[in-house]
């Protein structure tokens, strides 16, 4: 067998207990392990049991890949690891605030643009907006690029959240 | 009658301790842990060993763990007594040794505000440990106590630290008993899946060059791992080669072993891994010293790998055949199937194959020739080789830790190891000091062995202190110093890597090692020349209390067989009794530690 050298991206979304140090353990393990981080998005989603998810986003050969997993797997208090890339169609969805300041001309194709990505005006002022944007990654860099000349100023993401299609859970 | 007042943090501790089946604690007091040293004066179940530095305490307790297959436990307070302790507990980590280290902290309304002796214990210690724990209740010490045991020796065993604020150790803390409940994230993988098993025995029974690579993890399995190797090795008919942290895995008198592999492996074991068609690796995890140059490692065999931990598998070598699972449960299969079939493995192959294994031994690459006329100096080999040869004669049960550098290396290669569990060093980390505590710690668990650290004139500094241990204790350890006066595998690389310049590696204005151990209530002996080393072996082992016996050795001498960093096993350096061979080290090879 031999080393394939070619980086894939993988979405890994990570089933923890929700305790102080977990994230730590996770993002030192990235650190110090030399792997990618080009997503990391945590929360509670299961009071009761005391589970948070982390849904990461990383980079590297598809043996570093199994590699991450396996490394995470091995934590004390993960219960689970589930490559959504491997197991099949999912959907990754992140959110972004952005701030324009502009006026006259720019002001209007900004309010055009937002309205063709179903961005949302969160905050008006005089001379500036703040949209609320959903989608893809690549939608939500898109949404940026086309407004850097129309007066971007600001930018703040959330990271992906992501899930499964279909009836299928991790 | 008034309501029972809850026990103490200090005393559901004890308690959970004792429960947990723990006889001994490595520890060293301090102001945060005076709640447990309080407790623990009040009882006798449990034995607490005043080491000297906290360093040593963990060192201790992997001696004690390796030598007896139970978890070590050590003690340690805020502060500097936990970033004390951190060496070893990287230690630990790197060869897999179960360790539960308990650190004093500050209250928990001091945590943050820099009070003294604080440290972010947990902070510090969670890239050193296999897992941390910082109790901030009461209600949860004994559940803590007790899942950090669980952790240390599950699965690939490893070290965990337990933070214990003052408060909390003072304060009301009841108590819970082990809990036979599974654990709700940790439940690693001990049983290998029957596929991979018939996987692998489809391709062991079609090998014609076959080879078994046999490390730590069948030591951590426990004594019946190694047994079962050796039945597998015995059915058969296959080579056999150990790791560093393998050694005593196989007996080293086995016909079918071939030694230790790797950097300063035995020839054949080198060749046999470079020409081999199928590798079973059991319980190793490819580590660099093994491997040499990945790119040329044992490139045309399949490769079969069983390890407790699915991230070893496929880290820095591909593998056909992944098996999770526990050694012996894995050779205990292997072993089912092999004979449920049977498999009838090629034996003319393997005649072929054991012919050529013979021819490579044949080079006899850990020759060395000793001068025996009086006055002649003495080769450390030599020293080691005789070392063993008394040991052995003498039918005692014998454990050996090491220091490390060359006398290391040396004590692999020349000492013979014919049991598990009997062979202490620092493989992963590579941490001089660390051989006198870790024999203090087997001493501790074995107090009628023989239990000897060999180390080098540099290395035994790094943790002299112990010898106030030694003393106290009455433990009869005896250290075994090659004295070359040189930090000699750093003089060995400059020599063969720098030009020989030889930059700070000399070990200037030693101290009078015979005199030092006078001072620490020790005997201290010392020979100078071959005529006087068996004398000294002899009298140290009759005396019966800790000896320093310093021996002067060749200081020129260097650690072969070699594979140069960068190089393949095929490429190895077979040293001054061996004409013709040599390896060049290229530039990629230099950056290479």
């Amino acid at each position: 067998m031999t080393r394939a050298s070619h980086d894939q991206t993988h979405t890994i979304s990570v089933l923890v207990d929700n305790e102080s140090g977990v994230l730590a353990r996770v993002i030192g393990l990235f650190s110090g392990r030399g792997y990618n981080i080009d997503s990391l998005t945590v929360g509670v989603v299961d009071h009761d049991r005391g589970l948070s998810r982390i849904n990461v986003v990383t980079t590297g050969t598809p043996m570093v890949i199994e590699q991450i997993k396996a490394q995470l797997d091995r934590l004390v208090p993960v219960h689970r690891v589930t490559d959504l890339t491997v197991q099949g169609p999912h959907v990754a969805r992140e959110m972004a605030v952005v701030k324009v300041i502009s006026t006259g001309e720019n002001r209007v194709e900004g309010l055009r643009i937002a309205e063709a990505f179903r961005a949302r005006v969160v905050d008006t002022h005089v001379g500036s907006f703040v949209f609320e944007l959903t989608g893809a990654i690549d939608k939500i860099d898109a949404f940026i690029e086309l407004m850097r000349p129309l007066g971007l100023a600001e930018v703040s993401r959330t990271g992906i959240a992501a899930i499964m299609r279909g009836a299928a859970t991790i | 009658m008034p309501p029972e007042k809850p026990p103490s943090g200090a005393d559901t501790l004890l308690r959970a301790l004792k429960d947990q089946g723990v006889e001994v604690i490595f520890g060293y007091p301090g102001g945060a842990v005076l709640p447990i040293y309080d407790a623990l004066f009040q009882q006798n179940a449990i034995r607490h060993i005043l080491v000297r530095h906290e360093q040593a305490a963990v060192h201790a307790a992997e001696g004690y763990a390796r030598s007896t297959g139970r978890v070590g436990v050590v003690l340690v307070t805020s502060g500097p007594g936990a970033t004390n302790a951190v060496t070893g507990l990287v230690d630990a980590l790197m060869d897999s040794i179960p360790v539960v280290c308990l650190t004093g902290q500050v209250p928990t309304h001091l945590i943050g505000n820099d009070a003294f002796q604080e440290a972010d214990t947990t902070g510090i210690t969670r890239p050193a440990t296999k897992h941390n724990y910082l109790v901030k209740r009461g209600a949860d010490l004994a559940r803590v106590v007790h899942d950090a045991f669980y952790v240390a020796r599950s699965g690939r065993p490893g070290p965990v630290v337990v933070d214990l604020p003052k408060d909390i150790l003072i304060g009301p803390a009841p108590y819970a008993p082990p809990s036979d409940a599974p654990h709700r994230s940790y439940r690693p993988t001990t049983e290998p899946d029957p596929a991979a098993i018939a996987r692998a025995v489809d391709v062991l029974a079609a090998a014609k060059r076959p080879i078994i690579y046999a490390g730590g993890g069948v030591i951590n399995s426990g004594p019946e791992a190694a047994a079962l190797l050796t039945e597998f090795v015995h059915l058969t008919g296959f080579p056999c080669t150990n790791t560093l942290m393998g050694l005593g895995a196989c007996p080293a008198s086995d016909p079918a072993f071939l030694g230790m592999l790797g950097m300063h492996g035995t020839y054949e074991a080198n060749l046999a891994m470079h020409g081999a068609d199928v590798m079973f690796n059991i319980g190793a995890r490819f580590d660099d010293r093994v491997t040499g140059r990945l790119n040329a490692f044992s490139p045309g065999s399949i490769k079969i790998h069983a390890d407790i931990d699915p991230s070893n598998i496929n880290k820095n070598v591909a593998v056909e055949i992944p098996i999770v699972g526990d050694a012996a449960r894995v050779l205990r299969a292997l072993l089912a199937e092999w004979r449920r079939r049977p498999a009838a493995p090629d034996r003319a192959a393997l005649t072929a194959w054991w012919r050529q294994i013979d021819q490579w031994r044949a080079r006899d690459s850990l020759r060395f020739t000793q001068k025996h006329a009086p006055g002649a100096i003495i080769k450390p080999q030599y020293a080691v080789q005789r070392l063993y040869e008394i040991c052995r004669d003498s039918g005692r049960d014998t454990f050996i830790s090491t220091e490390v550098g060359q006398h290391q290396m040396w004590a692999a290669q020349y000492f013979k190891f014919e049991k598990p569990n009997r062979w202490m060093t620092s493989g992963g980390l590579g941490t001089m000091g660390y051989g006198l505590p870790a024999a203090m710690g087997v001493q501790i668990a074995h107090p009628d062995a023989l239990v000897i650290d060999i180390a080098g004139e540099a290395s035994i500094l790094m943790n002299i202190q112990e010898m106030g241990t030694l003393a106290q204790y009455r433990l009869p350890v005896k250290i075994f110093i090659l004295n070359n006066e040189y930090m000699g595998m750093v003089r060995q690389w400059q020599e063969l890597l720098h030009g020989s310049r030889y930059s700070e590696s000399y070990s200037s204005a030693l101290p009078d090692f015979v005199k030092l151990a006078e001072s620490f209530h020790a005997t201290g002996l010392r020979a100078k020349t071959v005529d006087e080393l068996d004398d000294v072996i002899h009298r140290m082992l009759a005396i019966d209390g800790p000896v320093i016996a310093d021996i002067a050795v060749d200081q020129k001498e260097n650690c072969f067989p070699m594979i140069p960093s960068g190089a393949a096993h095929n490429e190895m350096i077979l040293g001054p009794e061996h004409a013709g061979s040599a390896a060049a080290v290229t530039d990629e090879g230099l950056m290479l530690v």
